[in-house]
């Protein structure tokens, strides 16, 4: 059975858009799904009704997560889900941190949500956590801010508080979308690093074929809120069954193999 | 003789105290840059953030003005011109930026956008508005709409109409797709090529996307913290890179496939570029890079020629192929 298993997703908005339509998906424990698609195809409104983040939206199908169905779920359950079974980490991570607390107060403070441990002890856990996601001098850089790291350094302390209650699950929502080509090699090698390690599952939401390539084991294609194609990455990439996966994958500009003087474009579906 | 030329390109800006605005110091955005661009050829300037490659954007179409260096348009030094005898190169250098909505008055319609490079030339209109449309793949009925009415690409569109209103020589693209979808993408950049074939411009295409700059360009220049490392014809760029950045830039770029994703050899660079405010000494890439040695952090590397039109500033320069 899958870890996660969507079946018939559909999320309307109520200005009457219909952001998914009908999506099915499955991650299994310990791979990594790649969900990709270009902007508007409700690839993150996706991963958004996953870790029901959604408001003022109508979100019908089912979402079962280790066999229990999240939609049926009240907020306190999900509240208690999210951040210990099931975390996330997004694209800005400015945005998704406290810049009035230092950066281990806040790892500390989503270990303590869901853990009972000292203040002390959850420190230490954040440093230890912040050297495992590649910080160097995590003791000292533990009390520092989210202003004084850099975009790459913040990403890896939003992984290190995604990771610090070893959830079964992490919904990365193009999680190096905003860094540097360099910063985000450090970013995926440490993601491959971890998930070789701890065996999280994570579904990676992002625009990138090639960060699909290098990371995922299996993917979804998405386009308008529906599943265009779907299955192991290897397959889809070698031999899309849509001329819309093909064309997404033949029209990136590439800095390896044949130079074509135009770049093929894209049939909508 | 080229038809843009920079020599020793400098641009400091003064950094002030946040509360008392005196002058504390002072930051390199662009520090000693050569560059060339030739009739009909794209070069494009490709690096990180913070490298200067924006900022070099600026310099070369006087939107800022050189701290020292020349640049030469067409023979002619535009460094120290004044507004006004900046006017009439302007019609020969034009820009398209990377944000197509912010760029475009969002209160006059298709229309006028398209008709004020001449109005503020004072030049009676050459070429009808539905034309330029035509030309950028738009329809003469789009002439009076709104910017908001169009998606990105249209906007972009309109912004490449608005650069070739006036039959410029030289455009420079400053992240023209990097706001764009994939699909987008490729759109865009067949367009800046057909129009490069049909008009014969010349482009400075500034990005961070190396496909993309190796799609368009026909030279490359990589910046690292204000000056170019290397530079040189774009097979030999990407195929026989010579700058340990370079290579690690190539190697961090993911490439839509699988088995080539997990096969290849990937040179992942430690750490964060370094501050332009106090950047290191010496060669400005040793504190990342994988080669470094002594004498890098004492001497600055000049750029210098290794083969015919390939130039790189290092120390050890490297000969494999990425």
């Amino acid at each position: 059975m899958s870890l996660l298993s969507v079946r018939g997703l559909t999320v309307d908005f109520p200005s009457g858009v219909r952001a998914v339509d009908g999506l099915d998906l499955d991650v299994e424990a310990g791979r990594v799904l790649g969900v990709v698609g270009e902007s508007g195809s409700g690839k993150s409104v996706t991963s958004l009704a996953v870790l029901g983040l959604l408001r003022n939206a109508r979100v019908s199908g089912e979402i079962r997560f280790a066999g229990q169905d999240l939609l049926s779920l009240g907020p306190k359950a999900m509240r208690a889900l999210r951040g210990d079974r099931m975390a996330m980490v997004f694209q800005d991570p400015l945005s998704c941190l406290n810049p009035y607390y230092p950066v281990a107060f806040q790892i500390a403070e989503a270990y303590r949500a869901h853990r009972r441990a000292s203040r002390k002890a959850a420190h230490a856990l954040a440093v230890s956590m912040l050297e495992r996601v590649g910080i160097p001098e995590a003791r000292r850089r533990a009390r520092s801010y989210p202003h004084e790291f850099s975009g790459g350094m913040r990403q890896r302390v939003m992984i290190a508080m995604a990771l610090c209650l070893e959830p079964d699950l992490l919904v990365a929502d193009e999680p190096t979308t905003a860094l540097d080509v360099t910063v985000q090699a450090q970013v995926l090698d440490l993601l491959r690093d971890l998930r070789e390690r701890s065996g999280t599952a994570i579904m990676l939401i992002t625009h990138d074929m090639g960060v699909v390539a290098g990371l995922a084991d299996d993917v979804v294609v998405m386009h308008g809120g529906k599943r265009v194609e779907a299955g192991p990455v290897r397959e889809v990439f070698h031999s899309p069954v849509t001329a819309y996966t093909r064309g997404l994958l033949d029209c990136v500009p590439r800095v390896d193999g044949p130079l074509p003087h135009r770049l093929p474009t894209v049939e909508v579906p | 003789m080229s038809l843009l030329e920079t020599t020793d390109l400098v641009k400091r800006y003064p950094v002030r105290h946040r509360l008392t605005r005196r002058r504390i110091g002072e930051v390199s955005a662009v520090d000693g840059v050569d560059l060339a661009v030739d009739r009909g050829e794209t070069l494009g300037l490709v690096g990180e953030s913070g490298c200067g490659k924006s900022t070099v954007g600026r310099l070369l179409t006087r939107l800022d003005t050189p701290t020292s260096g020349t640049v030469r348009f067409d023979g002619r030094d535009i460094g120290p011109l004044r507004e006004d005898e900046l006017r009439p190169v302007r019609r020969d250098l034009q820009i398209v930026f990377q944000d197509p909505f912010s760029s475009l008055n969002p209160r006059h319609t298709v229309r006028q956008l398209l008709s004020a490079p001449f109005r503020y030339q004072g030049l009676e209109p050459t070429e009808p508005v539905e034309d330029l449309l035509k030309r950028v793949g738009l329809k003469p009925e789009h002439a009076s709409r709104y910017p908001h009415e169009f998606s990105g690409g249209q906007a972009q569109r309109i912004g490449i109409a608005r650069a070739l209103a006036l039959r410029p020589r030289l455009v420079l693209c400053d992240e023209p797709v990097s706001a764009l979808d994939v699909s987008v993408q490729a759109q865009i950049l067949n367009l800046l090529r057909d129009l490069q074939d049909e008009l014969g411009l010349s482009y400075v295409f500034i990005a961070h996307d190396l496909g993309a700059v190796r799609q368009v360009s026909t030279r490359v220049a990589v910046m690292y913290l204000g000056v170019v490392v290397e530079s040189a014809d774009r097979d030999a760029l990407f195929g026989r890179a010579a700058h340990p950045y370079t290579h690690a830039l190539l190697s961090a770029v993911p490439v839509p496939n699988p088995d080539v994703e997990r096969g290849r050899e990937r040179i992942v660079l430690r750490g964060d570029p370094p501050s332009p405010l106090n950047p290191p000494s010496g060669c400005r890439f040793r504190t990342r890079c994988p080669k470094a040695a002594d004498v890098c952090a004492v001497e600055r590397p000049v750029l210098r020629e290794i083969a015919p039109g390939h130039r790189v500033a290092c120390h050890f320069p490297e000969e494999r192929t990425p």
